[in-house]
């Protein structure tokens, strides 16, 4: 309980903050306007003046720029939440469509039914569970992998580093045709064959556990995150090490308790990154999971669209808030995450 | 002998993304060019039977394909309409962040929002911004006195879902490049702009003779990975119009398919010999990633300055 007043409070700190800053800026922004239209005395006086004039509009003409395109990028946004609070007769009355439903008139049962038929908890459950262990796995293979990289010599290091990196140029759909008939030679599309053929349920379709694995195993390791995190790591000065190696620690123990630690935003930020990833991941689980019941989050997007959105009157309310209710974790993520979101994506883009 | 140990110790470290990458990334590698040199391969057969070999036979027929001029042509056209407007824009709204101090982070934050969020939920959010009676861009160009477009509804044309779709693609490509760019213009050294400012250089000078040329190394490694990326496209059509690739109505089926959509038409075609020609297009998509990153290279040797 206490948490969530905090929580609260920390929102209404920054909110109020925000509102402060914004209130300063306006004001200013203001007086600097008033002072467009004073007149000066003295040549000189005047010449400041003009000065400081076209200094105010060249940076009132920057923020009205940067203001239209942020406009620009939160539309999509707002229109998304506020088409999904609306009642769907009144979206087919309204022309044009409104901006601001009233709190009273809000429709938040429409919620209530895209749960219902989007059946989102259960897609839900896969997906936090294939992001779960994909996720460990991509953290035990990259920090192991970036270790050996970064620290240990080894013949052939840098060439396979090297052959690691120019996978990374390569295609996706280059791997995905061949790993889509791997996973059904091992069994585990609950066709006949395969090492994994075993678990395949009674009436021989593919069981829960079996799509679990094809969906994960492929993503339990990537040369861009090992490549990331190499960086970081290579970061420790190697007098550490050194001074570890002289006291007898192990590698794997300095690994541990410095390294590691010492590159945990690094790690963080791999770790939301490769959570994302598989929130939005959409191809790979429509070729692999054979039941729509072990599919993942966008997957039950896409056919919650397609269930309301065909016929002559489309539920696009409906629509709305199923795609909010896919939108809404990844932004709440984001906004309590961002640090470490946004510093993984500008950095990577340094790389080259 | 400690050298054979230290060697060892290594390739234990390395083993289990070793043997993962193996097996996902560097067997499908050669695999999926030896399923291009093979004729009516059935992989559902337990003895995987394909009745010949062929050097080119499913290039040919991935080049001779209707569905795929179609999906080059709008994969072209998307890379090369998307792209450039995308990489001016950012650089912009880059450029304009960083003049300004007071709200630069509150920008920022809300010019990043494309990057964090879900394709295809977006995507149906556009599709409904630019339906035919009940969406925003009608309402807009309304107010200039046009009369609505059919964008994504029934009647849509090539052209207009096509817009609709470039419109999509630059708003989610913007967040991802502003953020490099603003992160290179914060490294350029202060020296160069605290000297123009002692000669009183006018801003416009200093953006073109000291700004972008201090920034084109990164604006040409932006635009040509950007190219790249922008020839995957398929999210996006997949986001807006479904699985039919397509606005309703007139237009047949897989209008807007793209490189990438007909590889994975292929991939669900479970006929003898389709998964061929879906790897036979996957190896004409990497060999024009391939030319791009040539370009990139050598630009990048030449270190773009001036």
């Amino acid at each position: 309980m206490e948490d969530k007043n905090t929580f609260i409070d920390k929102v209404k700190d920054s909110m109020s903050k925000f509102t402060e800053k914004v209130k300063v800026s306006a004001k200013e922004f203001w007086s600097n306007l008033k002072s467009l239209f004073v007149k000066g005395d003295g040549e000189k006086e005047q010449k400041r003046l003009s000065e400081k004039r076209r200094r105010v509009i060249r940076k009132a003409g920057i923020y009205t720029f940067l203001l239209v395109f942020a406009i620009i990028i939160i539309i999509p946004f707002y229109f998304m939440l506020i088409t999904s609070l609306k009642d769907v007769d009144k979206i087919y009355e309204e022309i044009p469509p409104s901006l601001w439903v009233k709190f009273k008139d809000m429709m938040f049962i429409n919620y209530k039914a895209s749960l219902e038929n989007f059946d989102y908890f259960v897609y839900m459950k896969n997906t936090i569970v294939v992001a779960f262990f994909a996720t460990m796995g991509v953290l035990v293979t990259t920090i192991l992998a970036s270790f050996a990289f970064a620290r240990l010599n080894f013949k052939g290091r840098d060439l396979l580093f090297l052959g690691f990196l120019m996978t990374m140029m390569i295609p996706g759909e280059m791997f995905v045709i061949t790993n889509y008939l791997t996973v059904s030679d091992l069994g585990l599309l609950g066709k006949e064959g395969g090492l994994f053929s075993g678990l395949v349920l009674a009436d021989g379709s593919q069981s829960a556990l079996q799509a679990n694995i094809a969906l994960i195993t492929p993503f339990m390791t990537s040369v861009f995150y090992i490549f990331f995190l190499r960086q970081a790591f290579k970061q420790i000065p190697d007098e550490l090490y050194l001074a570890a190696k002289v006291d007898g620690t192990s590698d794997f123990k300095y690994l541990r308790r410095i390294m590691v630690p010492i590159a945990a935003p690094t790690i963080i930020t791999i770790t939301i990154l490769n959570m994302m990833g598989t929130w939005s991941a959409f191809i790979w689980p429509n070729l692999v999971a054979d039941d729509e019941k072990y599919r993942l989050i966008t997957n039950g997007l896409r056919k919650a669209f397609s269930v309301v959105g065909t016929g002559e009157r489309p539920a696009f309310n409906l629509q709305m808030a199923a795609a909010m209710l896919v939108t809404l974790p990844l932004l709440v993520v984001f906004f309590l995450l961002k640090k470490y979101i946004m510093r993984g994506v500008s950095r990577s883009g340094i790389k080259g | 002998m400690l050298e054979r140990e230290s060697n060892l110790k290594a390739w234990l470290y390395l083993a289990p993304a070793l043997l993962l990458l193996s097996v996902f990334t560097f067997y499908p590698l050669f695999n999926s060019f030896y399923l291009t040199f093979l004729v009516g391969y059935n992989y559902l057969k337990p003895d995987k039977i394909f009745e010949a070999y062929t050097l080119v036979g499913n290039f040919k027929e991935v080049l001779s394909d209707k569905l795929f001029h179609q999906a080059l042509k709008n994969t072209v056209v998307i890379v090369f309409v998307s792209v450039p407007i995308s990489v001016i824009v950012s650089l912009l709204i880059a450029v304009a962040l960083n003049g300004i101090k007071k709200l630069q982070g509150t920008f920022q934050t809300i010019f990043f929002l494309p990057y964090v969020t879900n394709a295809i939920a977006v995507g149906m959010a556009f599709a409904f911004i630019f339906n035919t009676n009940y969406g925003l861009v009608n309402q807009f160009l309304g107010w200039f006195g046009m009369d609505p477009v059919k964008f994504v509804t029934l009647g849509a044309t090539w052209g207009t879902s096509m817009i609709a779709l470039l419109v999509y693609t630059i708003w989610g490509g913007l967040a991802f490049k502003i953020m490099v760019f603003l992160a290179g213009l914060q490294n350029i050294d202060k020296q160069y702009y605290d000297a123009a400012k002692v000669d009183a250089t006018p801003r416009s000078r200093v953006l073109r003779r000291i700004t972008i040329p201090l920034l084109s190394p990164m604006i040409a490694y932006i635009t040509i990975t950007s190219f790249i990326g922008a020839f995957k496209a398929y999210r996006t059509v997949i986001g807006m119009f479904g699985a039919s690739l397509a606005p309703p109505g007139l237009l047949p089926k897989d209008s807007l398919i793209t490189i990438v959509g007909y590889i994975y038409s292929y991939i669900y075609d479970t006929a003898p010999g389709a998964i061929s020609i879906a790897a036979a297009a996957a190896v004409i998509l990497f060999v024009i990633t391939l030319v791009f990153t040539f370009i990139q290279m050598w630009v990048s040797k030449k270190r773009v300055h001036f």
